[in-house]
């Protein structure tokens, strides 16, 4: 086990106390990001409802491998997230384990990144964006690919930000400027970061499957 | 959150097997939500999709996130989210679709 009291900061008294107050305050976060996505999420149920054949003639469009992939990269680095989440909360002196798995985790959201720029150029490429040279026919596809780049971009800065957080971790933890067994900006970052896969498991079925039964 | 509080120790091996698990219940549930995308079954099959990321978002909040042995504060905290959002959705959803029963 190693010592936490080198963890401990004001204005508690106790580390259990500071670990539970880091934790309560990412979840109330995490349910305000819940509402933002939900909001963005609902607009696009109400447009769906409204254009049926349309959003099913425009989730066609979308590119289902890059679309597979990246949801398999994603719910690939939670497994590395919360695996150097439960070993740092563990305190067993796993140090290296949690920062290669916070390295991989990092590694995972840049591929997803890469993976998701070659389908944002192919988008382009092929006029899937709103506005005078839209490339498919009914209109309404449009209020689909409107949605596409709003949430699909939102969710990318929002991973971005998760990648600087364990980034930051992984390289304070490697320089031992940052006690990694133990810490619980480990936990409070994974828990971030899993919201940011939760989000994207929502949005797999919404963009990339309508309309491929038909 | 206090310190695993189990007899046993917690191992490399014991938390890859642990979440190993996890994943691949996750990969497979990707799996079933892509092939079932392709059969025609009406409205069976967007509402597979989005039952299939409940169960996925579900494995994640209550295993990765271990809201499943979290404390009832943080339980609450989370449900928070979870039930604004859907009043929201009910309060819009329910004008929506009333709209559309009309015509």
């Amino acid at each position: 086990m190693s010592e936490t009291t080198g963890l401990l900061k004001e204005p508690w008294q106790y580390f259990d106390r500071q670990r539970e107050a880091g934790t309560f305050g990412i979840w109330v976060f995490l349910a305000s990001e819940v509402l933002f996505f939900g909001a963005l999420i609902l607009t696009y149920t109400v447009c769906r409802i409204e254009n049926v054949a349309a959003f099913a003639a425009a989730g066609r469009e979308t590119n289902i491998w890059y679309g597979t992939i990246n949801t398999a990269i994603l719910l690939t680095s939670s497994l590395t997230m919360a695996m150097a989440s439960q070993a740092a909360a563990s305190n067993e002196g796993l140090r290296r384990l949690i920062l290669w798995c916070l390295a991989a985790t990092a590694a995972l959201g840049l591929a997803f990144l890469v993976v998701k720029g070659f389908e944002y150029r192919e988008d382009i490429e092929r006029h899937l964006v709103p506005g005078a040279h839209f490339g498919l026919m009914p209109t309404a596809a449009q209020l689909f690919f409107g949605l596409y780049w709003i949430v699909t971009g939102v969710h990318a800065v929002h991973l971005t930000i998760g990648i600087v957080l364990v980034i930051r971790l992984t390289l304070l933890g490697y320089l031992n400027k940052l006690q990694i067994d133990g810490n619980p900006e480990i936990q409070v970052t994974g828990l971030y970061w899993h919201l940011v896969d939760i989000i994207w498991i929502f949005l797999y079925p919404l963009i990339y499957l309508p309309g491929r039964a038909a | 959150m206090s310190m695993q509080s189990t007899d046993h120790r917690t191992t490399a091996q014991s938390l890859w097997r642990r979440n190993g698990l996890i994943w691949a219940g996750l990969m497979l549930l990707l799996t079933l939500t892509l092939i079932l995308a392709y059969v025609p079954m009406g409205l069976l099959t967007p509402a597979a999709g989005i039952v299939i990321a409940f169960a996925k978002a579900g494995l994640v909040i209550l295993l990765f996130m271990e809201l499943a042995k979290a404390r009832p504060l943080i339980r609450l905290a989370a449900m928070a989210g979870v039930v604004f959002l859907a009043v929201l959705f009910a309060l819009t959803l329910a004008d929506v679709l009333s709209r559309f029963a009309g015509r």
